[in-house]
C-alpha cells in the first residue's frame, strides 16, 4: 500500500480517508412508504369502525374481574415454569447419567409427558380425585400407611398447576440437556483433572455455561405457557382467559373483551422479554457479544455510515 | 539419575496398554518418574505420548497393566490378589494431587483469571474464600501475571491463559505435574513465556512429565527424554545423549524433522 519511506515518517499525517458515493437502497424507501400506508389504513379501521367498541375495552380493561384473573394467570405461568425447569434440570440430568435405570427413568417421563396432550394431563391432574379417592402411601399389594383424601391435597388450582408444570419438565428437560451438551468437554476435563466430583462440575462448571444456550428456549417456553394457561378455563380456574370468557357470555361483546385478553398478553409478554434481555446479560459474563442484540429490530446490525 | 531405590518413583508404570475398541494405543509402556524429576515425552503425534499421561491422573482407564503414582495404585485398590475399582470420590480425591495442563488451556470461560484459580481449592479443598484469593494472586504473580486476576480468560493472549492454567493446577499443591502439550496451540512468540514458567518450576524441584514438541526445553529442563513412537517407548535416556547420539533408526528420523 505505502512506500517504505512514508511508513517510517516520523510525523505521518493521518490518511486521506475514502470519499464515495453509498450504494442507494430504492427498494427500503419503497417498503417504507408501503409500510406507511398500511399502517394508517390499519389505524384509520381500528379507530374508525365502530364494531371494536373501544369504550368497552376500557370499561374491562382494569375491571376487578379481568384484574383478579390476570393475576390468577400469573401465578400460574410462574408455578409451573418453577416446576418445569426445576424438575426438567432433574430429568435431564438424570438422563445423561452413567446410571442405566435413571437414564431410563428420565426417557420414559419425556416420553409420556411429552407425548400425551398437555389438556389431557391438566385435567387428569385437577380431577384425579374421580380416578383415586383416597392416596395412600404403603407397600404394594399389602398394608397402607398414610391415607389422603386426593381432593383436598390436590385442589383444581394446584392440579393445574401441577399439570402444565410437569408438561413443562419434559420439555425444558431436553432444552437443559442440549445445553449441557453444548458445553465443551475440555472443561468437564480440566475440572476432573482438578479432583472435582460429578455433581459439582455440573452445578459450577458446566450449567453456568450451559445457560446461554438455555435461556432463549426456555424464554420462548415462558412466553408459551403464558398463554397455555388460557387452557385452565376447560377446569374453570379462573384465570384471564376465562374470566373474559364468563363476562363476554354474559353481555355477548366477545370482540372487545378478547381485545381486553390479547393486550394484557401482550403486556405481561413484553415485561418477559425485558427480564430475559438482563438474566441473558448476567449469564454471557466472560462472553465478548458479537453482536448486540437489537431493541425491536430498530438500529443497524453493522456500524453503518458514520 | 542415581536415586538410590529405596525411593519411591512418583510415577511407576508397568506394561500399560489402551486399546480404544480394536485400536491398541499403548502396547507395554515401562517406566519410572523420580521425585523432582523433569521427563519430556516426544514423537510424532498418534504416538500414544497424550493418552500416556491421560493414563496417569485416570482421565483415561488403562485396558492391562498397573500404574502407580507417589507408590499408590491408579483408579484400582488392591485387596490380596483381587483389584477392586475406586469410586468417583476416591478417583477425583487422588487427581486432586496431579496438576495437568492442558494444550488447549481449558480455562473456565464464566470466571475470572482469580477465580479460576481460586475454584479447585474452595470446591474441592474446603479452602476459605478469603485465603484462596490470597494464595490465587500470589500465584497469579509467580507466573507473571499479577495485573491479570479480573481479566476473563477470553481478554487474555494463549500464552497468558496457559500461564493461568498452570497457576490454577498449582493452586491444588500437586506433587506431581502433567503438561499436554502446552505450548502446541501457541502462537510462535507466545512460547516462551509459557515455557519460562515451567521452567522455573522446574528449578523449584516439581516433579514434571511433559509432553512436549520444544526440543529446547526438553534438553535444557529435562532429566530424562523419552521418544515413543506407535505406542511403545523406542528409546530414552538424558535428552542430551538422546538427542545428540539416538540409537535407534526412528529416532533419528524423527529428531531429524523436528531439529532443523
Amino acid at each position: 500500500m505505502t512506500s517504505p519511506e512514508t511508513t517510517e515518517q516520523q510525523d505521518r499525517t493521518p490518511p486521506d480517508q475514502i470519499v464515495a458515493v453509498p450504494v442507494r437502497h430504492p427498494g427500503r424507501w419503497v417498503a417504507a412508504a408501503a409500510l406507511l400506508v398500511l399502517t394508517a389504513m390499519l389505524i384509520n379501521s381500528l379507530v374508525t369502525n365502530p364494531a371494536w367498541r373501544w369504550d368497552v375495552v376500557w370499561q374491562f380493561l382494569f375491571s376487578s374481574r379481568v384484574l383478579s384473573g390476570l393475576w390468577l394467570t400469573i401465578e400460574l405461568t410462574a408455578l409451573a415454569m418453577v416446576i418445569g425447569v426445576v424438575l426438567g434440570i432433574v430429568v435431564a440430568v438424570m438422563r445423561l447419567s452413567r446410571n442405566p435405570i435413571v437414564s431410563t427413568i428420565a426417557w420414559v417421563y419425556a416420553w409420556f409427558f411429552r407425548g400425551t396432550p398437555v389438556l389431557v394431563q391438566v385435567i387428569f391432574w385437577s380431577f384425579i380425585a374421580v380416578l383415586y379417592p383416597t392416596l395412600s402411601l404403603g407397600i404394594p399389594f399389602g398394608p397402607e400407611f398414610v391415607y389422603f383424601d386426593s381432593n383436598l391435597l390436590i385442589p383444581i388450582f394446584a392440579g393445574a398447576v401441577l399439570g402444565f408444570g410437569l408438561n413443562e419438565a419434559a420439555y425444558m428437560s431436553e432444552i437443559v440437556r442440549a445445553g449441557i451438551l453444548s458445553v465443551d468437554q475440555g472443561q468437564t476435563e480440566a475440572a476432573e483433572a482438578l479432583g472435582m466430583t460429578r455433581l459439582r462440575i455440573l452445578r459450577r462448571i458446566v450449567l453456568p455455561q450451559a445457560m446461554r444456550v438455555i435461556i432463549p428456549p426456555t424464554g420462548n417456553e415462558t412466553i408459551s405457557m403464558l398463554k397455555t394457561t388460557s387452557l385452565a378455563s376447560v377446569i374453570a380456574v379462573g384465570d384471564l382467559f376465562t374470566q373474559v370468557q364468563l363476562i363476554y357470555g354474559g353481555n355477548l361483546l366477545f370482540v372487545p373483551l378478547l381485545v381486553v385478553a390479547s393486550i394484557w398478553y401482550l403486556v405481561l409478554t413484553s415485561l418477559l422479554s425485558i427480564a430475559q434481555y438482563f438474566i441473558e446479560r448476567r449469564y454471557s459474563r466472560g462472553t465478548v457479544p458479537v453482536r448486540k442484540a437489537r431493541f425491536l429490530g430498530l438500529g443497524r446490525p453493522n456500524s453503518g455510515w458514520a | 539419575m542415581t536415586e538410590p531405590t529405596t525411593v519411591t518413583p512418583m510415577v511407576k508404570s508397568e506394561g500399560v496398554h489402551k486399546y480404544f475398541g480394536r485400536l491398541e494405543v499403548l502396547k507395554g509402556i515401562d517406566l519410572q518418574v523420580m521425585p523432582g524429576e523433569v521427563m519430556c515425552v516426544i514423537g510424532p503425534s498418534g504416538s500414544g505420548k497424550s493418552t500416556f499421561l491421560r493414563c496417569i491422573n485416570h482421565l483415561e482407564k488403562l485396558t492391562a497393566g498397573k500404574l502407580w503414582v507417589d507408590g499408590e495404585l491408579v483408579g484400582y485398590r488392591q485387596k490380596g490378589d483381587k483389584l477392586h475399582e475406586l469410586r468417583d470420590r476416591e478417583v477425583a480425591a487422588k487427581r486432586s494431587e496431579i496438576g495437568m495442563v492442558f494444550q488447549r488451556f481449558n480455562l473456565f470461560p464464566h470466571m475470572t483469571a482469580c477465580e479460576n484459580v481460586m475454584e479447585a481449592p474452595i470446591q474441592v479443598k474446603g479452602v476459605s474464600k478469603a485465603a484462596a484469593r490470597d494464595r490465587a494472586l500470589a500465584l497469579l504473580e509467580r507466573v507473571g501475571l499479577a495485573d491479570k486476576p479480573k481479566a476473563y480468560p477470553r481478554e487474555l493472549s494463549g500464552g497468558q491463559q496457559q500461564r493461568v492454567a498452570i497457576a490454577r493446577a498449582l493452586a491444588m499443591d500437586p506433587k506431581l505435574m502433567l503438561f499436554d502439550e502446552p505450548t502446541s496451540a501457541l502462537d510462535p512468540e507466545l512460547v516462551g513465556e509459557v515455557l519460562a514458567v515451567m521452567r522455573q518450576l522446574a528449578n523449584d524441584g516439581m516433579t514434571m512429565v511433559v509432553v512436549t514438541h520444544e526440543m529446547g526445553f526438553a534438553r535444557e529442563v529435562g532429566d530424562t527424554l523419552v521418544f515413543m513412537d506407535d505406542g511403545v517407548i523406542v528409546e530414552q535416556g538424558h535428552p542430551r545423549d538422546v538427542i545428540a547420539n539416538p540409537q535407534h533408526a526412528r529416532t533419528k528420523s524423527f529428531l531429524g524433522k523436528v531439529l532443523t
